[in-house]
């Protein structure tokens, strides 16, 4: 479980993150919505350290983040899994060293231990076959899925996912959304998803915060979106003229 | 103010390059990796570069040398001096600073721009350490070599265009090229190369480390690499000679 307690950040004269407090629950996919430039990435970046927060608290299971020591730091992100927007993965090693990378670095398997463990990510995230791939050879959707294997292939606590759907196409993002749920579930992970996509957020949101101009400005989960009076949220959701008339026609519809 | 930004910056990187790392064995295969990638990748312009520019020396001290009071074989005498004492250690350095330079600089800019450097220290690794440190120990380690191949060719140039050219009997060469030799003047080129590596790797990662922005900004931090390091070469030559040779 991760813990924000009034964290605030400022960017020189500009407060783009103010006053939030959120818990993110183990075992759920726990969703950070709003507009472009809501400060929800920023968010992210702050709570793994990218950033240094100006005010408030981040729990890692009762650890106050900020306030350790490099090393102790160090320790809570081994137990990070993060995917980047873009993937981030490493271009000059191959799909197999991408996944095994973090298991080179962190653990004492033997090889063939880790060709198992590299595998089954890679299958985890259906992209068994292609541990020899450069990440140049791979397509949007299979690096994302590519990353997903790179992120859980250390068996994370913690699972960060910056917009995962951002430039696929509407299938394959659901089969991202689908991973990231059920290795979630699989592995009792607490997970984290940045994103913007209105699929997502109805299909796999266990818990909602929608960041509305750097604040907290509304908690739920994915179903109870639809049902929202909330102007600014019901104007984030609908903010596309098909959303609205799809809205309007199942409004219609059931009376 | 600038200057005192950037060397501190430059000074708290190293302090964190120069960090107990996470695992040897993984520091020590990227470490090879790069010796084949920014040093082994340099052995030919540096092999042509210096067997050219022996026998272009050989055939200009030749020229030179007019007077019957001035014997041929100071021809071999000039160009050991020039490969030993100057050309190899510091313009081959200028060169590899342009060479190495951009690609170590492009290669870290590349990966900060594309939240690769993020992702390294997400995991919980020190990616200044992970990514600089196998650089530096790789030029400081092939550096050295390579200046040595090139002395060698540099000589051996000379040699094969004096011959060529008639400029000077291979006898008188040979002798030139063994006359009051000292041999603390390779201590002298050696320490001069170990200082430039030094500078054209760790320069280098510190400008493609702190890139912001995109492949323009990588462009940038290519350029300001090779501009800073070959500054600093050339500054720190004049020191190291007047250290050495005064």
């Amino acid at each position: 479980m991760i813990e924000i307690k009034r964290i605030s950040k400022s960017f020189g004269d500009r407060l783009v993150v103010d006053d939030v407090s959120f818990t993110f629950e183990q075992g759920k996919t726990n969703l950070i919505i709003g507009e472009s430039g809501s400060g929800k990435t920023t968010i992210m970046k702050l709570m793994v350290g990218l950033h240094e927060i100006d005010k408030g608290e981040i729990l890692y299971d009762g650890l106050n983040f900020p306030t350790l020591e490099v090393k102790e730091k160090q320790e809570v992100r081994k137990k990070i899994g993060m995917l980047f927007q873009g993937g981030a993965l490493f271009d000059s090693q191959t799909l197999e060293q991408n996944v095994r990378f973090p298991l080179d670095m962190f653990t004492d398997m033997s090889p063939a231990e880790k060709i198992d463990r590299v595998n089954f990510c890679l299958e985890k995230v259906q992209l068994s076959g292609k541990n020899d791939l450069y990440p140049g050879e791979l397509s949007g959707g299979m690096k994302k899925r590519a990353a997903l294997a790179r992120a859980i292939s250390n068996s994370p606590q913690y699972l960060f996912c910056d917009e995962p759907n951002s430039g696929l196409d509407p299938k394959t993002s659901i089969v991202i959304d689908n991973l990231i749920q059920s290795l979630t579930h699989e592995f009792n992970i607490t997970t984290i998803v940045i994103t913007h996509d209105m699929n997502s957020v109805v299909e796999i949101g266990e818990k909602v915060l929608y960041i509305y101009k750097g604040k907290p400005w509304w908690t739920g989960n994915g179903k109870d979106i639809l049902k929202t009076t909330n102007p600014e949220l019901l104007d984030f959701v609908f903010a596309s003229g098909f959303m609205k008339e799809v809205f309007n026609a199942v409004k219609e519809k059931n009376g | 103010m600038n200057l005192f930004f950037h060397l501190g910056r430059y000074f708290i990187l190293i302090k964190r390059v120069f960090s107990k790392p996470e695992k040897m064995s993984v520091y020590g295969k990227q470490m090879v990796h790069e010796i084949d990638n920014i040093g082994i990748s340099s052995l030919p312009i540096i092999a042509i570069i210096s067997f050219f520019m022996g026998g272009v020396i050989t055939i200009q001290s030749a020229f030179g040398f007019t007077s019957p009071l001035v014997p041929l074989y100071a021809v071999g005498f000039t160009v050991r001096e020039s490969m030993l004492l100057e050309f190899c250690p510091t313009i081959v350095c200028l060169i590899l600073a342009g060479k190495m330079g951009s690609n170590i600089a492009s290669e870290i800019g590349s990966m900060r721009i594309t939240e690769q450097i993020d992702a390294l220290e997400i995991m919980g690794i020190n990616s200044a350490g992970y990514l600089i440190l196998p650089k530096i120990l790789a030029g400081v380690l092939i550096l050295p070599f390579l200046i040595a191949i090139s002395m060698f060719l540099g000589i051996f140039g000379g040699y094969v265009m004096g011959i060529a050219t008639h400029a000077c009997s291979a006898y008188e060469y040979i002798f030139g090229i063994q006359y009051g030799f000292e041999p603390w003047k390779l201590y002298y080129s050696f320490t001069k190369v170990i200082t430039f590596a030094f500078l054209i790797t760790s320069i280098s990662s510190y400008f493609g480390y702190y890139t912001h922005g995109g492949a323009l900004e990588v462009g940038k931090s290519s350029t300001s690499a090779v501009v800073y390091s070959s500054i600093l070469i050339l500054i720190f030559n004049f020191l190291l000679t007047q250290l050495f040779l005064t």
